[in-house]
């Protein structure tokens, strides 16, 4: 197994506030990782701090290269797509010119366009809505669109700031559903955080629990959906 | 009846530079999410540019093409040298940049090129066009110019990878960096573009408002009042705007009793008013259409 993004001693900041203090955790190559824990934990801020939306120190590699101190569009570039909280949507853009962005660093113009189509075979309500405002879609369409927005980067590593986030319990199922398919069959390695920890726990392979700004639990997701002591002092259910 | 088919077309000849100007005006605004004080006048500056290529030898044409790459690199240079490093500083300090640059810019030109009034040249004549007294072929001339730059970035902004990313960045900043758009060039991109478009308005109304370092300080007032009819947040708008505000500037001078030319620009600013009051998205402000 290769370790496909390592994070050291990760510490950001907002302002004076420190959000993260000294986290560190890794993440092999094909492998779906969720990072779980409460409210204001700081998982959302991990995923900025990678991309470098926020300001932090420690060590961030992504391939045994450092990411530290490049910027968030450059990033990118590397192969890692990030579905923000809130899903990010362009409201005022077509869901195809949503897609289009998602490739907007790509050059190969045939290669974007068979990606398009595979989109609309991986989501077929994005295809009835093509021309449509990506604004007017539904909770749960457009985190489809947002995850297939990322995917259209075809990236290597995919970021998703709690997906299930508004939407329906059966809509999260179909959502999960999708994500372990893109994992198995893409092969793109996944982080994602969650606050509906007994879904997530279900999907991926590793887990890592923060509280306050520090892992405080790591292992295989199984051992720790089974592990009622874990299960009922940090992730509540 | 002629005097209305009269004024209507010489209130669209006008109304081409005014949408230009708002256009203008309303890409940066989109932008950097403030009004552009100085947009005149960096286009007068254009403008006075072209002209002292042409008293230099060059053809008209070809002064217009080098103009044009002047105004956009030099839209770029002010953005990265003033704007970029205010783009967090609140609304005053921006004010206050753009109306320091209104001063340097307008300054300058009175230094450099004094404050008389020039001829400046048309190279579309100023005949009758196609033999009717209605309107001039600069008029027309003006019209036909706005509308191929019209379609140009219609084109542009619809069917371009960057024009899309422009777009984006405009939109969802944030987003459009996590799909690795360099957001900040594109504000600069589109002070570059800004600017040249702002600098086509200066060059076809120079001929009519004759050259001098204050001629646009008018245009630039109906420019804001189109950008406002139109809507701050829609470029199709703000064009829209510039032609309605060309016609209703010319109607109102020929049919209300007392307005004349000395009114006109006081109406300009009136309908500002009223459209901030009646109706503040203006004509085509965007609803933006939200399921939550």
């Amino acid at each position: 197994m290769t370790v496909l993004l390592n994070v050291k001693d990760l510490r950001a900041y907002y302002g004076q506030v420190q959000a993260l203090h000294g986290l560190s955790f890794s993440l092999n190559e094909g492998s779906l990782t969720t990072l779980l824990g409460a409210n204001g934990a700081g998982k959302t801020t991990t995923l900025r701090a990678i991309c470098n939306m926020v300001r932090s120190t420690g060590g961030i590699e992504f391939d045994g290269k450092p990411l530290n101190n490049r910027s968030t569009e450059s990033i990118v570039r590397f192969g890692i797509a990030h579905v923000p909280q809130g899903r990010g949507t362009f409201t005022t853009m077509t869901v195809e010119e949503n897609l289009q962005l998602g490739a907007i660093t790509r050059k190969d113009s045939a290669g974007i366009v068979s990606d398009i189509e595979r989109m609309y075979a991986h989501f077929p309500v994005l295809k009835q809505r093509h021309t449509q405002q990506a604004g007017t879609l539904s909770g749960g369409e457009q985190q489809m669109l947002a995850v297939a927005r990322a995917l259209m980067l075809r990236p290597r590593l995919m970021l998703l700031d709690e997906p299930s986030f508004g939407l329906a319990p059966l809509v999260v199922r179909d959502l999960f559903g999708i994500l372990g398919k893109i994992n198995r069959e893409d092969k793109v390695s996944i982080l994602v955080v969650e606050q509906n920890a007994q879904l997530a726990l279900e999907l991926a392979d590793q887990a890592y629990v923060i509280e306050t700004g520090r892992i405080v639990m790591s292992g295989n997701a199984k051992d720790i959906a089974n592990n009622e002591e874990i299960r009922k002092s940090y992730l509540g259910y | 009846m002629e005097l209305f088919t009269n004024q209507v077309l010489a209130g669209i000849a006008t109304g081409a530079i005014y949408a230009c100007m708002a256009l203008a005006v309303v890409m940066i605004y989109q932008a950097i999410d403030h009004l552009n004080f100085a947009q005149g006048e960096m286009a007068m500056f254009s403008t006075f540019i072209s002209w002292q290529l042409m008293q230099w030898g060059l053809s008209y044409w070809a002064a217009f093409v080098v103009t044009l790459a002047f105004s956009f690199v030099a839209g770029i240079a002010i953005e990265r040298i003033l704007f970029k490093p205010l783009a967090k500083a609140p609304v005053l300090t921006n004010v206050a940049g753009f109306i320091a640059l209104f001063a340097i810019i307008n300054s300058s030109a009175g230094l450099i090129w004094d404050f008389t009034i020039k001829q400046y040249p048309t190279p579309f004549g100023s005949a009758p066009f196609l033999g009717s007294q209605l309107i001039s072929t600069h008029q027309a001339g003006m019209i036909g110019v706005t509308v191929l730059l019209l379609l140009g970035l219609y084109f542009f902004f619809q069917y371009t990878r960057i024009g899309l990313a422009m777009r984006a960045a405009a939109s969802v900043p944030e987003s459009a960096r996590l799909v690795g758009i360099n957001t900040s060039w594109m504000i600069a991109l589109g002070w570059g573009m800004a600017t040249a478009i702002g600098s086509i308005a200066g060059m076809l109304i120079a001929p009519v408002v004759f050259l001098e370092p204050n001629m646009m300080g008018g245009v630039l007032i109906y420019g804001f009042a189109a950008a406002v009819l139109g809507g701050l947040t829609s470029p199709f708008g703000a064009v829209v705007g510039g032609f309605l505000v060309g016609i209703f500037e010319n109607l109102a001078g020929t049919y209300i009793p007392g307005v004349g030319n000395e009114l006109k620009l006081p109406i300009a600013l009136a309908l500002i008013i009223s459209v901030l009051v009646v109706k503040p998205a203006g004509l085509f402000g965007r609803h933006i259409v939200k399921r939550v």
